[in-house]
């Protein structure tokens, strides 16, 4: 009762990056608030997840194995949940802030009538005191996140109403093992308790998912494109620089909406999140929402042809001059002292 | 032949914020932003008008909570081709987070009577939670469909749309009724129709005639075309404890302006010195290679 509690994303045999790395700020959070971690997996065929799960420290994992609940729909999901947390009453739940936890979030969170915070990039243990009412409440989820369009971040509590819920996307925390000898205890629910016939009503009749060709959240080194490049001719010159030292290729949302690159390319607030040793940043000017996707980056060389590019502020080197003449040097360079 | 709801926003441009936007304390400014319909509420209203062209008959009526003068992106639908508007007003609604939000909507959607099927933009561009809609859905005890990119198939009471999620798509198929959100890979708003235009422009609601100094405007208050219907909290019986500041789980804590940490830069210049330079630092220091 009152624990922590993560709901795992599953998806074609396994559980999402997302929700790992949401197991580990559970943990933490659960460490501060002195409580356990519960992890919720639904899905079909979850046969030996418990091991992979119980590595990041999950007390109790409740599983439902039921064909209803695979492929995600919303109405299997929610009643499993609702039903689920009306019992254990946890005092927060996690989810990433993805297609399925932007989908599930808020009808989890108007059944129970509970506040959802979205799209968290940080979460922390805290006090609150609403003055109005002359309340003051100790070890609340501080639930921080950019707003207005990015411009601004907004700490978000909810004093009163369970259980605190927050989604936060992939990449913002970071993934970390408890022990791989951990075991969780695992409660099967059965599904069948809590789904009715209604909750079968939306059926799924095509999906066409593909693996992503692009690996931005591993890659050590990451050159990004922003609109200063030009065109998506310009773009195979950061291709190039990429493939010669070992990188992948991001892009800024400018670049992107500008057609340039795939939106599976796009770092910042609205795309991925990324902590590379090296971030090679070519003609983008850093706009607040960017920077947010790769402020943790080790080091950060920036290529402009201004002068005062906000980004440049971040950057360990900066280099002015045009992207055309500077890629190519460095590629030379680069294969000539190399050996 | 379907009777259709469409919920909007009106929001400010957030997209393209200057520094007039935001105050010297950190807060925003929000006067010094235009008001916008909000872009995905406009996706959202071009499915619904597709369904239009192919099943003539079809009423869409535009909704959205907000202040008084929300009512102009009610006239800008109209113009597109929304058949009519409802605007939620009222000062009890102030503060509102989604859940709050939700409430107000779904009472105001069973006063209208509820809808075959309803359309929301996927997310407003100032909270940028995504949340309205599945709450309104899950008010109204209806199914959702979210991230709708388009709805390729709609016969009696059967619905199947196409969704765009990160790694692909998914064809579902759902009976009505049910609420869709928008994706912005939805098709584009079509734009405003000139005889639309004509006769929706003094279209008003009723604070709107009251605080003209038109006097034209002023006596129209009975033509139909040109009314805007306009509810408070108790048109719409609502439970004022639901509702704003009160009825929202969630609070404001805190608000700061981003500030990042500004690192000393060594700035190079494109000469290949300078850049032969920088490769043999980044190889002896193992960052590359």
């Amino acid at each position: 009762m009152n624990n922590v509690c993560v709901y795992c994303e599953f998806e074609e045999g396994k559980i999402q990056e997302v929700s790992y790395e949401l197991l580990t700020k559970g943990r933490s959070l659960a460490n501060q608030l002195n409580c356990k971690l519960e992890a919720l997996l639904l899905g079909e065929n979850l046969g030996g997840l418990e091991k992979e799960i119980s590595r990041y420290g999950v007390d109790i994992l409740y599983l439902a194995d039921d064909k209803r609940l695979y492929p995600y729909t919303t109405l299997p999901h929610t009643a499993v949940a609702v039903g689920l947390f009306r019992e254990t009453k946890p005092q927060i739940v996690l989810m990433g802030a993805t297609s399925i936890g932007r989908d599930l979030g808020p009808r989890i969170s108007s059944s129970l009538t509970s506040g959802l915070t979205a799209d968290c990039t940080n979460l922390e243990i805290g006090e609150y005191e609403d003055k109005k009412a002359g309340k003051k409440y100790e070890n609340l989820l501080y639930q921080i996140r950019p707003a207005f369009g990015g411009n601004i971040v907004a700490t978000i509590v909810n004093p009163d109403n369970r259980p605190q819920m927050a989604t936060v996307r992939e990449g913002v925390m970071k993934k970390e093992i408890v022990s791989d000898t951990h075991k969780a205890e695992v409660v099967y629910l059965d599904a069948g308790q809590f789904l009715r016939e209604e909750d079968l009503v939306v059926k799924i009749i095509e999906r066409h998912m593909e693996t992503s060709k692009v690996n931005l959240k591993n890659s050590s080194i990451i050159i990004a494109g922003g609109y200063g490049v030009g065109s998506k001719e310009n773009f195979n010159l950061l291709y190039e620089l990429a493939h010669a030292i070992g990188a992948e290729v991001g892009a800024s949302r400018a670049a992107v909406d500008a057609g340039f690159t795939d939106k599976e390319r796009q770092i910042g607030q609205t795309g991925i999140t990324v902590r590379p040793k090296l971030y090679i940043a070519c003609g983008i000017s850093g706009q607040i929402q960017h920077i947010a996707g790769m402020q943790d980056s080790a080091m950060v060389i920036s290529i402009n042809n201004d002068a005062n590019a906000p980004i440049n502020k971040l950057a360990d080197y900066v280099i002015q001059g045009n992207l055309e003449t500077i890629i190519p040097k460095m590629i030379s360079y680069y294969k000539k002292n190399i050996k | 032949m379907y009777k259709i709801i469409v919920l909007a926003k009106q929001v400010p441009d957030t997209r393209n914020v200057g520094k007039d936007a935001m105050k010297a304390d950190g807060t925003v400014n929000r006067a010094a932003l235009p008001a916008i319909f909000n872009p995905e509420d406009l996706n959202a209203l071009e499915l619904a008008l597709e369904i239009k062209d192919q099943y003539p008959g079809t009423q869409i009526t535009l909704l959205t909570m907000g202040p008084v003068r929300a009512a102009e992106i009610l006239r800008e639908g109209m113009y597109r081709g929304a058949d009519a508007g409802v605007l939620l007003t009222d000062k009890a609604f102030a503060g509102s987070d989604t859940l709050a939000t939700s409430y107000a909507l779904s009472c105001a959607i069973r006063k209208i009577g509820g809808a075959d099927i309803i359309f929301a933009g996927r997310q407003a561009i100032d909270g940028d939670t995504a949340q309205v809609g599945p709450q309104v859905a899950e008010k109204l005890g209806i199914p959702q469909i979210t991230y709708a990119e388009a709805v390729i198939g709609l016969k009696d009471q059967v619905i199947q749309v196409k969704r765009r999620l990160e790694r692909g798509v998914e064809v579902v198929e759902c009976k009505l009724p049910v609420l869709i959100t928008a994706h912005s890979t939805a098709p584009d708003c079509r734009p405003r129709n000139a005889k639309r235009m004509m006769r929706f422009k003094r279209a008003t609601t009723l604070s709107e005639r009251h605080s003209t100094a038109d006097d034209y405007l002023a006596t129209h208050t009975d033509h139909p075309g040109l009314s805007i219907t306009e509810w408070c909290a108790k048109d719409v019986n609502s439970d004022l404890v639901q509702l704003g500041l009160g009825g929202s789980p969630t609070k404001v804590r805190q608000v700061e302006n981003i500030v990042f940490q500004a690192k000393e830069s060594k700035v190079l210049s494109t000469a290949d010195a300078d850049i032969e330079w920088l490769m043999q630092e980044l190889i002896s220091q193992h960052t590359i290679g």
